[in-house]
């Protein structure tokens, strides 16, 4: 038989040793040591798109758009503070710290939630001038290292974030790699320059929800009882995580999705440890509701927002507020075209850069290189950033309005269905066409 | 001289009195009577004056302490001195665990033993313990002085950057990173200087053994993958 006459088998890749697998096997053995990486899970989860609103139509009636308001604003720290924080927009900006984004990109964040309306958070590593200058509403972030803590700092911030996790990483502390510890890093972290900064996983001074309660009570002792405490976990066992927080006196809880961003965690954390947002809000909302706490202590969660309608499905989830991280970086500028050439010459490409631990981002936005830092503006790209952040805000109030809602707190789980049960089964709403919650209606 | 008895006066109107002086107060020196292991007593004073408190101190006694001089007469809870940035905290009894946690500056005195973590993520303070510290002790310590007249428990200065830690007696293990160093001329001038400070009398420089990084985990390396 003429062997050009056989059809030929067309080569075939695994789908459990994809090319993607095959090539870290290659890496690993080269090397000999883990991958390390920034940004969050890159892998399919199910999330905000698997769930659609149900509009109004005869059973409900709409409001008019650009007629008839939908209010925005939101309370944050209402349960014991002294001075609340009162913000524009749910949408707030995530913890990122001086030292993994330039000073240049802290800048860019505080100008764009100001203008905005919201606030921005600082990271491991302290609160810069800058960052405070341009920032309304600064939350300052208390982690396990205190690289740069002060009372001064504290005394300056509009509320404190106690972390004791973040969803990428949840269980896991920092690392900031020598090539990112610049003279003035190494300066605001006690650090000598160029070393591995390693971050501890857990508080130097306390230990479980018990003694949490009492460092709680020394920083609003510290701050005279003004200040919000807000209490951040990555998403793992939320409906306890957030029972505790509660329980510890925190004013409010922000809960972050495995998708949720880092400066650099190794790829094996980020993609195996913990829960996407959408599987963590509902038990987060039911911890909050058993205790009879739902809209008394705050909820933000955080972890793949991406647009408003992400926005608007997570405050119908029973969420107070979200946080973004990445997608602000994206507004700012990260993984932008523009910079094409120099991502190949990085062995990448625009959209899928993450070495965002090495501090050669051509973007100026995740490096400590004077140079790259300061092709960021931090002027624009603030602009952008609230661009961003209002087109969020405006697509979330369409959403609203289409519910019928007069504030995006009005959303909830009943406008809400399912495209995939496990979906439904997460965010706890029927699917689609359905009157079925899996686990819940038999 | 105020005297504050926390039996009849709440710790919040305490801390808010001790908050509200300014530095130029003449009210300068503070008694607080019947602390009863209360939390967070003087807590975030930013000002030079002297608090004695009578009794046994709570959790972060004095914590994150500015310039104030904080005694506390009896034994002192978790994290006292925590975050301290300058001033002097002097327990005269025991002091728990992570005593001197994290601070920047200032000197913090025990009479007695600390327990474990003592100094743990020090960031530039100088703790003199008489008596003898806890495991886990100078944990990651950045910076800093960590003396101690007694002995030291397991794993002390595990992962450790630039503090400098002298210790009379025994070690009972050393962490990960730590290793004995030279005694030299600075080093001897440094303990001097602080057991004056401390008010140790009668006990001689020479008495102690130095031990600081071995700067071996300053950067990832896969071969040291077993320490980190």
């Amino acid at each position: 038989m003429d062997n050009s006459k056989i059809p030929q088998t067309l080569p075939r890749f695994s789908a459990t040793f994809d090319p993607h697998t095959l090539a870290e096997i290659r890496r690993a053995a080269a090397t000999g040591i883990y991958d390390i990486r920034g940004g969050g899970t890159k892998r399919s989860l199910p999330h905000f798109d698997d769930l659609l609103f149900l509009g109004a139509s005869v059973s409900r009636y709409p409001l008019e758009g650009y007629r008839e308001k939908c209010a925005t604003d939101v309370w944050l720290g209402t349960r014991f503070a002294k001075k609340p924080i009162h913000l524009k927009t749910p949408i707030t900006i995530a913890g990122m710290s001086f030292g993994a984004l330039s000073a240049q990109a802290k800048e860019a964040l505080g100008r764009g939630a100001t203008i905005a309306g919201t606030s921005t958070t600082t990271g491991d590593g302290g609160m810069t001038p800058e960052e405070r200058g341009q920032s309304q509403t600064l939350v300052y972030q208390y982690l396990p290292s205190r690289y740069g803590m002060n009372p001064d700092d504290i005394r300056k911030a509009d509320a404190i974030e106690v972390v004791i996790g973040q969803g990428a990483k949840p269980g896991g502390g920092g690392m900031l790699l020598g090539q990112k510890i610049s003279d003035r890093v190494a300066a605001m972290r006690t650090l000598p320059k160029g070393i591995d900064q390693r971050s501890a996983c857990r508080h130097p001074d306390w230990t479980g929800p018990d003694d949490l309660e009492i460092k709680i009570e020394e920083l609003r002792e510290i701050t005279d009882w003004e200040k919000p405490i807000y209490v951040k976990v990555g998403a793992t066992r939320p409906y306890y995580d957030v029972a505790l927080a509660v329980k510890s006196g925190a004013d409010v809880v922000v809960l972050d999705g495995m998708q949720g961003g880092t400066a650099a965690t190794q790829d094996v954390f980020i993609e195996h440890v913990g829960i996407p947002i959408l599987a963590a809000i509902r038990p987060a909302v039911q911890a909050l509701q058993d205790l009879g706490m739902h809209r008394k202590v705050q909820l933000i969660v955080s972890g793949g927002i991406r647009n408003g309608a992400d926005v608007a499905k997570a405050l119908a989830l029973g969420a107070d507020a979200v946080a973004i991280g990445t997608a602000a970086l994206v507004a700012l500028g990260d993984n932008d075209p523009r910079w094409a050439a120099e991502y190949a010459k990085l062995g990448t490409e625009a959209g899928a850069y993450d070495d965002w631990h090495e501090g050669r981002d051509p973007a100026g936005i995740t490096t400590q290189d004077p140079e790259l830092a300061s092709r960021l503006d931090p002027v624009a790209a603030g602009r952008r950033l609230a661009n961003y952040l209002a087109v969020l805000t405006l697509e979330a109030q369409t959403i609203a309005r289409a519910c019928g809602k007069s504030h995006l707190h009005n959303l909830e789980p009943e406008d809400l269905v399912a495209l995939t049960i496990e979906a439904a089964a997460m965010a706890r709403v029927p699917l689609a066409g359905t009157n079925w919650i899996p686990g819940q209606q038999f | 001289m105020p005297v504050v008895d926390l039996a009849v006066t709440s710790k919040r109107d305490l801390n808010a009195a001790l908050h509200a002086l300014t530095a130029d107060t003449n009210e300068t020196l503070w008694h607080v009577a019947n602390p009863e292991g209360a939390h967070a007593i003087a807590a975030g004073v930013d000002v030079p004056i002297t608090v004695e408190i009578d009794g046994h101190a709570g959790y972060y006694c004095a914590g994150m302490n500015q310039r104030a001089t904080v005694i506390v007469n009896g034994n002192a809870g978790v994290g006292v001195a925590e975050n301290m940035m300058s001033g002097k905290v002097h327990v005269k009894g025991d002091a728990s665990q992570a005593a001197g946690a994290t601070a920047h500056g200032g000197l913090l005195v025990i009479d007695g033993n600390a327990s474990a973590r003592c100094g743990i993520s020090m960031k530039g303070i100088d703790i003199v313990v008489k008596g003898s510290i806890g495991p886990m002790s100078a944990f990651m310590a950045q910076a800093g002085n960590l003396v101690v007249l007694g002995n030291a428990g397991e794993a002390l200065g595990d992962s450790l950057y630039e503090a400098r830690l002298f210790v009379r007696g025994s070690v009972q293990s050393l962490g990960a990173d730590c290793i004995e160093k030279d005694m030299r001329p600075e080093h001897i001038e440094i303990l001097t200087r602080l057991l004056a400070e401390a008010g140790v009398e009668g006990v001689s420089p020479q008495e102690f053994r130095r031990y600081g990084s071995a700067r071996g985990l300053y950067n990832f390396h896969v071969d040291n993958a077993s320490a980190y």
